[in-house]
């Protein structure tokens, strides 16, 4: 499925849970997140690999969501370290892991529905001198920046197909809408990795394709590294490179999309929590917060 | 609100002024402030008195003479706020009430009003730094008793409904109140109008409830607006209560002016005592309901999670709803027991409100047991500072107990870290 | 009858007052209706403002101009200390935190223990001879023609009014920058904001801070315009008012605390002079004694907060499209 015409990047890499990758752009080290008792995340080792699409899936309540939020610093972990693009990025603040490249989406989309779709846009860039305090009463000084930023931001809205609501209130957005708002969003902080958390849930099926054509583009068309949740599994075997499974907060399996469909532990995992459908068959589309 | 530091007061406190321009005052043309300082039936010489209009413009400083007595004569008929400096009170001589050092009188024309001071001997100054701890300590914990039973409603109505309610301080005052128009105006014995005055208080807790939040939960108001909305309720109950009963403190009809007793190096009125017991009982009881019965398990399980509750069948408006009476109803208890110790006056809620708020948060918002443990902690802050610092300054203290509990543990002594995020 | 209430209101809805009061919704409309903070302690910062000039000038000795620079510093570090407590927690641990620092500042500066420097319950006078020794008018006459505002008024309403446009034109610049938009997307979700690279807190802070000042330049103009202080003038109920100010004139608008100063004020001032007039002239119930017409006016207030907040809460000029939006 890939049209990637460069060699394999995962040739020879065994799929087995915690393997090491030729060219990790994220290395996950023992990170360790219980709740009350409960662990919610225990990731012994988990690499990412640079400029391809990861799938990440696992029942509800397997520690997805709660794994993304400690990776981009939106919660701190009982303990445990990772490194991106070669930094530590242990207990940095979640705006400076975004500064430094990782970008997430959230479950819930959090489209700023008083502000319009191409406010939403502008806020997104970074290092904006408009930003500080005294500068942004002096018009002069920003004005440049603004009007190039506005540019690349009417771009993506092209791209996006979303330009027809570029001053609407993003409030007034449909749910799909909301997804590909976010995404355009999260591209303008001009990220080397983005993290989509459920980027198809709630989307009208007509959408779906045109979310996965940019997913897909992010990665062939911009080099960037996406790692992504989510429910629908014929999403995640179209158009992952890597599948990575999580059980009760631990990786259980990884592989390439065609091995892990089959992997025994995988089937056990689905089968053995609440939800008795085997991955596969699974298309429901989930839109609660996983723990 | 407080009769803080009785620490060290010897002797009977005696209260008094006499109305000693009573006959004077019809000769009179000029009006007059006036008024008797005494103290174990003893005239206190020297001790100064101001009087300033209501804006803070001084009218004229009044000293005591040898029996005590003095008097300031008015530009005219207003309302005059009278101070007497403590300052210049002679060693071993202080208020009994020291929230009562500033009164607030109304002359009217040609007429003359009295200035009432209580006064009560203090102990020698380096008397035992123990008993005054021993007594603040008892103060601190009957003051945190009645703080208790005003924040378990204000914690669980956060913990059921995420409302933070600012109108509560003024249930308090409401209860009170409804108490007081039965005791004092209606002529009931305090006893069966404190009861009623709590069923009613619980049953207006309950309308508002219903005819009030429910309705705005319904049409999905953000808390914020709710929170906004509860500011305006509060102004609405303090300001109405203000309307019919007036500023002025006013006292109960019944068990004041009690003589009291001494255990050990500990002083206190048989009222007082029932106070504090009723109030361990009224907890004791809240504590065993939440925890024995099906609707004390069904609020702490609101609380805790309400989708959870909710998806386990238990019937969250109706916890709700008795979340609120039952919390009105407390509310109303703390207040008519405060009323009991103290005096009424329609500001008494929102004064209690802040320490509740204290309590709570120390405690660990949303939680009842934390509520009733820090509030107790604030009682005993407040109280037993005034042995080291000035009793005006006792509520910054318990106050300050607040901001060090969030910069330290946010999420409080009882409570779980994920609330706070 | 009716027209001497009218002008007396109007009198009040373009006085001193209204315009200190415009400043302290301003500052609100920063923290509240911009950035999504819940300051309930706007009394305090007024407190500071006020005291800064009086302490500076009365206690001290020291000239005006330093007085209100004392007022906005003092705001800066009240600010510093509640934020950094609780600008990381939800938003209403920011609302309880500021309105317990309000009356913490309020019971400490009428304490006997601080009146050396603060004057105590009686707080402090006289502190504005060289604010007053500045007005331009001629003072042998009366100015705004019904409104017969002195010469003193007037040069304060001058001043104060003026200082109220240049807060709200501040305000309009800074939040149609850059950096308005992040402190609006802050409001939206401060989640999203993270995500997207920006340091939420430090900006809460700057709209603390700058919320803050403004709040007590209010102060200090509104202890300027009666030439005293008192510690009980700084009573919680005066942040309540802000807030009505806030919402009846639209909150996030720029315009909207300078409309509902006015207004707010009007329609105070009319029940406070109705009231009265019709008081004097035995009009009114006897129970209705001098201390319910303050009552009554409180609750009406009370009224205005509850039901503007549940039938219009963008207020009255507010564009209610925008509200309805789903605001996750």
């Amino acid at each position: 499925m890939s049209p990637d015409p460069r060699p394999d990047p995962l040739e020879g890499t065994s799929a087995e849970p915690g393997v090491a990758k030729a060219d990790p752009i994220l290395t996950v080290s023992d990170v360790r997140r219980s709740f009350g008792g409960i662990t919610a995340v225990d990731v012994d080792h988990l690499e990412i690999p640079r400029g391809l699409i990861t799938g990440l899936i696992g029942p509800n309540g397997a520690g997805k969501t709660t794994l993304f939020n400690l990776l981009t610093g939106f919660d701190t972990p009982d303990k445990g370290t990772w490194t991106f693009a070669g930094e530590d990025l242990a207990g940095v603040p979640a705006h400076l892991v975004a500064r430094k490249g990782m970008v997430r989406t959230f479950q819930l989309t959090k489209a700023l529905a008083r502000m319009t779709v191409m406010e939403n846009m502008q806020l997104a860039a970074v290092g904006q001198t408009g930003e500080r305090l005294l500068p942004a009463l002096l018009p002069s000084l920003w004005r440049p920046q603004e009007d190039a930023l506005t540019e690349r931001a009417d771009e993506l809205l092209v791209r996006f197909k979303l330009d027809h609501m570029r001053d609407q209130f993003a409030g007034t957005l449909s749910g799909g809408q909301k997804k590909l708002l976010e995404m355009a969003r999260a591209l303008m902080v001009e990220p080397s990795m983005v993290m989509l958390d459920e980027p198809m849930a709630g989307v009208n099926p007509a959408l779906t394709q045109s979310l996965l054509g940019h997913v897909k583009g992010l990665r062939d068309n911009e080099g960037r590294t996406v790692v992504f949740v989510e429910h629908d599994m014929d999403v995640v075997f179209d158009i992952s490179d890597w599948v990575v499974c999580l059980a009760q907060g631990a990786v259980i399996a990884e592989g390439r999309p065609s091995e892990i469909g089959s992997n025994p532990a995988v089937i056990d995992a689905y089968l053995g929590s609440s939800h008795s459908e085997a991955p596969v068959q699974r298309r429901k589309r989930h839109e609660r917060r996983a723990s | 609100m407080a009769r803080v530091s009785r620490l060290g007061l010897l002797g009977l406190l005696v209260v008094v002024v006499l109305a000693t321009l009573a006959v004077a005052a019809v000769a009179q043309e000029a009006e007059t402030i006036s008024g008797q300082l005494q103290a174990d039936g003893e005239g206190v010489a020297g001790v100064e008195i101001a009087i300033a209009t209501q804006d803070g413009d001084p009218v004229g400083v009044g000293v005591s003479g040898d029996d005590g007595s003095w008097s300031v004569e008015l530009p005219g008929p207003g309302t005059y706020v009278v101070t007497i400096d403590v300052e210049t009170l002679p060693e071993g001589v202080g208020l009994t009430n020291p929230d009562r050092q500033e009164l607030e009188l109304r002359v009217s024309e040609g007429g003359s009003a009295t200035a009432l001071f209580a006064l009560g001997e203090r102990e020698e100054v380096g008397s035992l730094l123990g008993q005054r701890l021993a007594q603040s300590t008892v103060n601190g914990v009957k003051f945190g008793l009645i703080i208790a039973m005003t924040a378990i409603g204000l914690s669980l109505i956060f913990g059921t409904t995420g409302l933070i309610n600012f109108a509560h301080g003024d249930l308090v005052t409401l209860g009170a109140f409804l108490a007081f128009a039965l005791n004092v105006l209606v002529g009931l014995h305090l006893i069966l109008a404190g009861v009623l005055a709590v069923a009613l208080t619980a049953a207006i807790s309950g309308g508002i409830e219903s005819g009030l939040w429910r309705p705005l939960r319904r049409r999905r108001t953000g808390l914020i607006a709710m929170l906004v909305v509860s500011i305006g309720l509060a102004f609405v109950i303090r300001h109405l209560v203000l309307f019919y009963f007036g500023g002025s403190r006013r006292p109960y009809g019944d068990y004041t002016l009690q003589v009291a007793l001494q255990f050990g190096p500990v002083r206190l009125q048989p009222v007082e005592m029932w106070v504090m017991g009723l109030s361990v009982a009224i907890l004791v009881g809240v504590a065993l309901m939440l925890t024995k019965t099906k609707l004390g398990k069904g609020m702490r399980a609101v609380a805790d999670n309400r989708d959870l509750a909710e998806s386990s069948g238990i019937d969250v408006n109706r916890v709700i709803l008795s979340v609120w009476v039952m919390g009105g109803g407390l509310t109303a208890v703390g207040g008519i027991f405060l009323g009991m110790i103290e005096s009424v006056d329609y500001l008494m809620g929102f004064r209690l409100l802040l320490l509740m708020f204290a309590g709570v948060i120390l405690g660990g918002l949303g939680t009842a047991y934390g509520a009733m443990l820090g509030s107790l902690i604030v009682g005993l802050v407040s109280e037993v500072s005034t042995v080291f610092f000035s009793s005006q300054l006792k509520y910054v203290w318990a106050l300050g107990v607040l901001i060090v509990i969030l910069l330290v543990r946010p999420q409080g002594l009882l409570g779980r870290k994920e609330r706070v995020g | 009858m009716l027209v001497d209430i009218l002008v007396d209101a109007l009198r009040t809805s373009v006085g001193p007052t209204a315009a200190a009061y415009a400043l302290l919704a301003i500052g609100l409309n920063m923290h509240f209706g911009f950035t999504g903070l819940l300051n309930f302690g706007q009394a305090g910062f007024m407190l500071v403002g006020a005291y800064g000039v009086a302490i500076t000038v009365s206690t001290f000795g020291g000239p005006l101009f330093l007085g209100v620079i004392v007022g906005m510093l003092a705001a800066v570090v009240l600010a510093l200390l509640l934020g950094v407590p609780t600008l990381r927690l939800r938003a209403d641990y920011l609302a309880i935190t500021t309105i317990a620092a309000a009356e913490i500042l309020r019971l400490l500066f009428r304490s006997t223990a601080a009146e050396p420097v603060t004057g105590g319950v009686f707080g402090l006078r006289q502190f504005g001879g060289a604010f007053f020794a500045l007005n331009p008018l001629p003072d042998d006459r009366a100015y705004l023609g019904p409104l017969a505002a002195s010469a003193g008024r007037m040069w304060v309403m001058l001043v104060g009014w003026s200082v109220v446009l240049l807060m709200t034109l501040l305000v309009w610049a800074l939040i149609r920058s850059p950096w308005g938009r992040v402190i609006r997307s802050i409001r939206e979700d401060e989640d999203a904001a993270r995500s997207l690279g920006k340091n939420v807190f430090a900006y809460k802070m700057q709209s603390l801070v700058l919320g803050g000042v403004i709040g007590a330049i209010g102060g200090a103009l509104f202890a300027l315009s009666l030439q005293t202080v008192q510690p009980d003038t700084f009573l919680p109920q005066v942040t309540f008012y802000a807030f009505a100010i806030l919402i009846l004139g639209g909150t996030a608008s720029t315009f909207g605390p300078v409309i509902g100063a006015v207004i707010f004020w009007f329609i105070l001032g009319m029940l406070l002079s109705g009231l009265r007039t019709f008081s004097d002239a035995g009009l009114l119930p006897e129970f209705f004694g001098a201390q319910a017409v303050g009552a009554v006016s409180l609750t009406f207030v009370g009224v205005l907060i509850m039901s503007l907040m549940i039938f219009r809460p963008q207020g009255i000029l507010g564009d209610k499209k925008e509200l309805q939006l789903d605001v996750s």
